[in-house]
């Protein structure tokens, strides 16, 4: 089975202040680590294990600056085959309907029977980019997938997971895409060899030109107005002092409200 | 016009729907425009009458195979609709059907979408939607450049129709059947098998009255132990977050939010969750909330009662020390 895995880089920011830059229309950048969308390490894993089990390749494909090829290395160095970067000013310019094309275009290329991404990015939050590829591809696809089993060589019986704890189960013909949901599987860490190997693995980079795309082509359907601070209405009563403090305090008030 | 999706799981309309009717009366009320609901279902009669009091217009389309949701035999009958009526905005659920379905539909029809609002102004050549990014740490204004467009909307941004003070018209729709026209190989490509449920251990975290839930914060496995002993000499009942359960650290019946339980207890202390919306969807109807996190803008302050800015692996300890004396 040939797949494909659409990876993100993303910035850290779960416990970091994130602050809205001079322009309102990103975050300021400065100190933040950035690593491998949560979601995607899961799709990357769902691929691997695919591999192992019935042969194939596995692609990965990022829509960034050059940065982006220590994602792509990092996945490498697990067992993808090879790698693709989509770098471009136009890419940057346009909404999660431009990144979806720009990966459209690199992905109709090549061969593939699976298209797998993550859920859900954790810096734009969209959910949107799977399924529009999906659509751009004109291939079948399920978003929110945390189970994935091969009947055959032309379907697949899949999980997805709907509010409330429940699954829907459904079955769906290749080539499709699926969106994998974290917690789907454990994904592995890269081993010495893993990184040693991953250097000599091909990465190919591709602008817009090369894809055949141009400005029209790329415009975003949407566009950000301005970020902002939430207004964060606390009606929380902090409790402050020192630890030891903080602590006789809040002894008293779970006592209190647990009814101990 | 304003369109929405009906969203129907399982024979029941989902609260998201009135949530949908109230965002869509307050927009139709300022733009002077007409509300359109649209079911596909095996059987719309029923839910038509549910909803159309809300409704200036009623579409539906009927067939045993719309009796569960489906994106690609949606798609079709969605696209003929739209393309047949072009609302100015068309509204659907932000949850595991609309996620699926919305950005399929709109990239099939090269229409702008935004994914996730929890406000939205339609102006007369395009809406402006409000969303959050970075895990609720930041919120954005994002523009649709063109109409018709496309939103989902988040789950509890709105009242329900009936909660809301909305003044709205005394209205009985008229209700619209298209016949269901579809090319059956749609249904090779993707196929509704059955709903499954996520197997339990037994325990019920929303039977519980004082509910301990840990979050990333708790940074390893091994820390979970000296939570769950405090669980136990308060008589509370160990919970936590997503990320606990994907890491397989406790078990799926553990996980409090939009994927994992709704909880109400009278007690409920948050130990080093962020408060991302669909952890606080889960919790934030709790009697008294408790917070600790290290971040001081942590989104769980805006749903605690009290909060402490502190490290929870040092104020856990002497907590529980405490309690134990008291208890004495
Ligand atoms: C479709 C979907 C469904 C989801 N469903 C759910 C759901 O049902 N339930 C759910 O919980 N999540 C759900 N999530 C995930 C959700 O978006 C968040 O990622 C998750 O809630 C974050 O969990 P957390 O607060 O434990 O981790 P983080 O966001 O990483 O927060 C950790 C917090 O701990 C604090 N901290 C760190 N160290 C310490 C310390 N020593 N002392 C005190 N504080 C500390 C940090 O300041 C930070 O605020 C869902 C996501 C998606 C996409
Ligand atoms: N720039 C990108 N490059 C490659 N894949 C991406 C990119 N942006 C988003 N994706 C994929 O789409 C998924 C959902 O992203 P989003 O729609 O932005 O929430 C991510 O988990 C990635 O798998």
């Amino acid at each position: 089975m040939d797949i494909i895995v659409c990876m993100k880089m993303v910035p850290d920011t779960s416990e970091t202040e994130v602050r809205v830059d001079s322009t309102n229309k990103d975050i300021l950048k400065v100190r933040l680590i950035y690593t491998t969308n949560e979601a995607d390490n899961y799709a990357l894993e769902t691929a691997l294990l695919l591999k192992e089990k019935l042969g194939g390749t596995v692609t990965l494909i990022s829509v960034g600056p050059q940065k982006v090829d220590e994602v792509l290395r990092m996945g490498l160095a697990k067992g993808a085959d090879r790698a693709i970067r989509l770098t471009d000013e136009l890419f940057d310019k346009g909404d999660a309907w431009t990144t979806a094309k720009a990966l459209a275009q690199a992905i109709s290329q090549n061969k593939y029977d699976l298209v797998l991404s993550g859920c859900i990015a954790s810096d734009d939050g969209y959910s949107q980019i799977g399924p529009t590829l999906a659509a751009l591809l004109k291939i079948p696809s399920a978003a929110y997938v945390n189970k994935v089993e091969v009947l055959d060589n032309t379907k697949l019986r899949i999980d997805r997971e709907l509010e409330g704890g429940i699954l829907e189960r459904k079955e769906i013909s290749l080539p499709a895409l699926l969106t994998i949901q974290t917690g789907t599987n454990t994904p592995r860490y890269a081993s010495i060899i893993g990184i040693k190997r991953a250097g000599a693995k091909p990465l190919d980079v591709f602008d817009a030109a090369k894809l055949n795309l141009d400005a029209q082509a790329l415009a975003g359907l949407t566009e950000l107005d301005k970020m902002y601070m939430p207004k964060v209405e606390s009606k929380a009563q902090f409790i402050q002092g020192s630890d030891d403090e903080i602590s006789d305090k809040l002894a008293t008030l779970v006592k209190e409200k647990a009814g101990l | 016009m304003i369109s929405l999706l009906i969203e129907i799981r399982e024979g029941q309309i989902k609260d998201i729907t009135y949530e949908m009717l109230t965002l869509a009366h307050k927009l139709a009320a300022a733009q002077k425009q007409e509300i359109t609901s649209i079911i596909l279902s095996d059987n719309c009669q029923q839910y038509a009458d549910t909803i159309k009091q809300y409704s200036h217009k009623i579409i539906c389309v009927e067939d045993p195979l719309l009796a569960n949701f489906n994106t690609q035999v949606y798609l079709p009958v969605l696209s003929n609709i739209i393309n047949d009526t072009k609302p100015n905005l068309f509204l659907i659920a932000s949850s595991g059907f609309g996620t699926d379905l919305a950005p399929y539909l709109a990239a099939s029809l090269n229409l702008p979408l935004i994914t996730d609002i929890f406000d939205l102004e339609l102006n007369p050549d395009n809406m402006l939607a409000r969303r959050s990014m970075y895990g609720g740490k930041i919120n954005a204004d994002i523009i649709s450049k063109s109409l018709p467009a496309i939103a989902t909307v988040r789950v509890g941004s709105f009242e329900k129709i009936l909660a809301s003070n909305l003044l709205i018209p005394n209205l009985s729709a008229e209700i619209t059947k298209l016949p269901f026209l579809i090319d059956p190989s749609i249904l090779e490509m993707s196929k509704f098998i059955e709903y499954g449920e996520v197997p339990t251990t037994g325990i019920d975290i929303t039977k519980s009255d004082i509910l301990i839930a840990v979050g990333r914060g708790i940074k390893e496995q091994k820390n979970l132990a000296a939570v769950e002993k405090f669980a136990q000499d308060i008589g509370g009942t160990l919970a936590c977050t997503r990320p606990i359960i994907d890491a397989g650290w406790l078990p799926k019946d553990r996980q409090v939010g939009s994927s994992g339980k709704t909880v109400k207890p009278k007690l409920y202390i948050a130990l080093g969750i962020s408060g991302a919306f669909q952890h606080i969807s889960g919790m934030k109807s709790s009697e008294n909330i408790i917070a600790v996190n290290k971040d001081p803008e942590a989104p769980i302050f805006s749903v605690a009662h009290y909060g402490v800015v502190g490290d929870l692996l040092k104020i856990l300890p002497l907590l529980a020390n405490r309690i134990n004396a008291l208890k004495g």
